[in-house]
């Protein structure tokens, strides 16, 4: 059997280098990267497609402007995918969950060969968990979420799935659009020599113009997005691992939060 | 006449949208109507109708599993029948994931994982994490139709009123392509970490599910709740009950004690509002330390063995 997958994948800015000032995230110069839960949408449809035993794996990405997205793609190639499909347009600018199904749904169907359609649970900056749900309402698809566990069965896709308060098993025809958590799988990790290969894989590129598409506007507005005030004591114990430990202690005590 | 629609699978969840949707469609002039399906629907509608539901749509055809395609259609046509401006859901997986999808079929906005909703000059405000939980962006929906999937306790359950609401039966939908294979409960005790004063979290610094038995140590000698890091649920060394952060709980203890936990945003933010942090890990460079008041640079092997001795002689 050959199976044809499409991975949904965001690059997000690396939420561990925002820095915070005057309670604003500073966005300016971060890098961006694949989005982690992507990294398990990839490696499970690496593994699926093991399983069928052929088919070809797509990344595709929806961005506004360039956001180095040729480079962060890679990191998709190299982890196993055969191509890459952007959808690159600065009228993305501004669109929120909403615009990006509509772009990411239409590049589906235009793509064509798609059995089943994989999304993270939540993109690592964002985690509102609607992009995947609105692709498949737009194509018309039943769609699983929350997979912890994937596998090819009668023809279609068997999946465990796991909600709040327990372990579901879910069957579904193809195509179908799967969501993942983090459990899945340990995504595999980057070789050089699979770097080197990626930047020989086809990248195609569109606009919204290609997919048919007019700009679709933001359906929110943000009225503030502030940290919160942190202020800590940052007091680190220099010295050997008993005198450490007796400082720390000591400091425990004073602050009133151990001892009687 | 417009209206506020509620829907939730689970009964509680729906109670507490319910008592806030009432206050809000008061305010706002708007009706207040509730969605149940499912088995058990027309038990879980004469609840929402005591708690004052003008309009409560009910089906009980076999949506077995809740498939998100049929549930968002049921309440699609639900939210056209009463008019509906404002849905509310609760935001637990199932909840999250119909949010989406029926906000799609309304060509509405949609908000989810909301932890505050206020209502501010006329307009419903809607507080979420953002960047990982390193912000809390507050976000208005501009569409005609809202759609809001609000986390669970948002809001409180109130008290029963007079008066009944009618019952609307509603169609069944189109059956679901996917099908229910199997069930299980998921395995794990019930720990509340909101309500633990002291939490020592532990994180992939242990380098095997044995050796957590120090932090257990930690954690008694300390009289503290153990929780941890969403990878140690992930290999399921520990229960998801005691995840801390984006996707577990957060918490505010008097003293949150991170031990071999690098302290990305996305685990902080369970814990960022605690009275005083304190960290144990090998790297000083480790973001935990960012956060920290109080920490030790080095290994938890033997860092922690000599907490616990030190804590036991006080
Ligand atoms: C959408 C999304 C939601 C998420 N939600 C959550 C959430 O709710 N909660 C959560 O926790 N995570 C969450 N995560 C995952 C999070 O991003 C981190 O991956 C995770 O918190 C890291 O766990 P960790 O600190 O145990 O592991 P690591 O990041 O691997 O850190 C291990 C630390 O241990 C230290 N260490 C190693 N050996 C020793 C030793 N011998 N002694 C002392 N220290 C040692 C290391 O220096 C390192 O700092 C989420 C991620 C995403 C994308
Ligand atoms: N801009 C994008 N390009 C490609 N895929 C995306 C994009 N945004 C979101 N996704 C996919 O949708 C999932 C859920 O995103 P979100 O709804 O933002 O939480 C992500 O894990 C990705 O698989």
């Amino acid at each position: 059997m050959s199976l044809d997958i499409v991975v949904c994948v965001k690059t997000n800015p690396d939420a561990q280098m925002i820095r915070i000032k005057n309670r604003e995230p500073v966005l300016e110069a971060i890098p961006y990267k694949v989005g982690d839960l992507e990294k398990n949408a990839l490696e499970a449809a690496l593994q699926l497609r093991d399983a069928a035993g052929g088919g070809t794996i797509r990344a595709l990405t929806v961005v506004e402007g360039d956001r180095k997205i040729r480079e962060t793609i890679k990191e998709a190639l190299a982890m196993g995918a055969d191509e890459a499909v952007i959808v690159a347009d600065p009228a993305l600018a501004g669109a929120d969950q909403a615009g990006i199904a509509a772009a990411l749904a239409a590049a589906v169907a235009k793509i064509g060969a798609c059995d089943v359609l994989l999304f993270g649970e939540g993109s690592t900056d964002n985690y509102s968990g609607q992009v995947g749900a609105r692709v498949a309402e737009l194509l018309g698809w039943p769609q699983i979420g929350y997979a912890k566990k994937l596998a090819l069965a009668g023809g279609g896709i068997e999946a465990e799935r796991s909600m709040d308060e327990m372990i579901e098993t879910l069957a579904a025809p193809l195509p179908v659009a799967v969501t993942v958590v983090s459990e899945i799988n340990e995504p595999r990790p980057i070789s050089l020599m699979n770097i080197l290969k990626a930047g020989k894989k086809p990248v195609t590129e569109w606009t919204l113009a290609d997919l048919g598409l007019d700009a679709v506007g933001a359906q929110k507005r943000i009225v503030s997005n502030l940290a919160e005030e942190q202020d800590r004591k940052h007091v680190l114990f220099a010295g050997a691992v008993d005198e450490q430990v007796d400082a720390f202690v000591n400091a425990l005590v004073k602050e009133g939060v151990v001892g009687r | 006449m417009a209206d506020i629609l509620v829907y939730s699978e689970k009964a509680d969840a729906a109670l507490e949208l319910v008592a806030k949707g009432r206050e809000w469609a008061a305010e706002l002039g708007l009706g207040l109507s509730a969605a149940c399906l499912g088995a058990g629907a027309a038990e879980a509608a004469s609840a929402l109708a005591a708690h004052g539901a003008d309009r409560i749509f009910v089906s009980d055809a076999a949506f077995d599993g809740l498939p998100a395609d049929t549930v968002a259609a049921a309440l699609a046509a639900a939210a056209a029948e009463a008019g509906a401006t404002v849905v509310l859901i609760a935001s637990t997986r199932r909840g999250k994931e119909l949010g989406g999808r029926v906000a799609q079929k309304l060509g509405a906005g949609c908000v989810s994982d909301v932890n505050a909703l206020t209502l501010e000059h006329g307009e419903l405000v809607a507080d979420r994490y953002a960047y990982g939980g390193a912000t809390v962006a507050r976000e208005v929906i501009t569409t005609a139709v809202k759609v809001f999937a609000v986390m669970p306790k948002t809001f409180a359950v109130g008290d029963p009123v007079a008066g009944a609401g009618a019952v609307v039966p509603l169609p069944a939908p189109a059956a679901s392509a996917v099908r229910v294979v199997g069930r299980r409960a998921k395995e794990g005790e019930a720990v509340d970490l909101t309500a633990a004063p002291r939490i020592v979290g532990v994180g992939r610094g242990f380098a095997a599910r044995d050796d957590l038995r120090l932090g257990t140590e930690l954690a008694d000698a300390l009289h503290a709740e153990l929780a941890c890091t969403k990878s140690l649920a992930d290999f399921e060394w520990l229960p998801e009950s005691r995840i801390l952060g984006l996707s577990g709980a957060k918490t505010k203890p008097d003293l949150y004690l991170a031990v071999g936990v690098s302290g990305q945003i996305q685990h902080t933010v369970g814990v960022s509002s605690a009275r005083l942090i304190a960290a144990v890990n090998t790297d000083k460079e480790a973001p935990i330390f960012a956060l920290a008041d109080y920490g030790i640079v080095g290994d938890l092997y033997a860092v922690v063995p000599a907490l616990v001795a030190k804590l036991q002689s006080l």
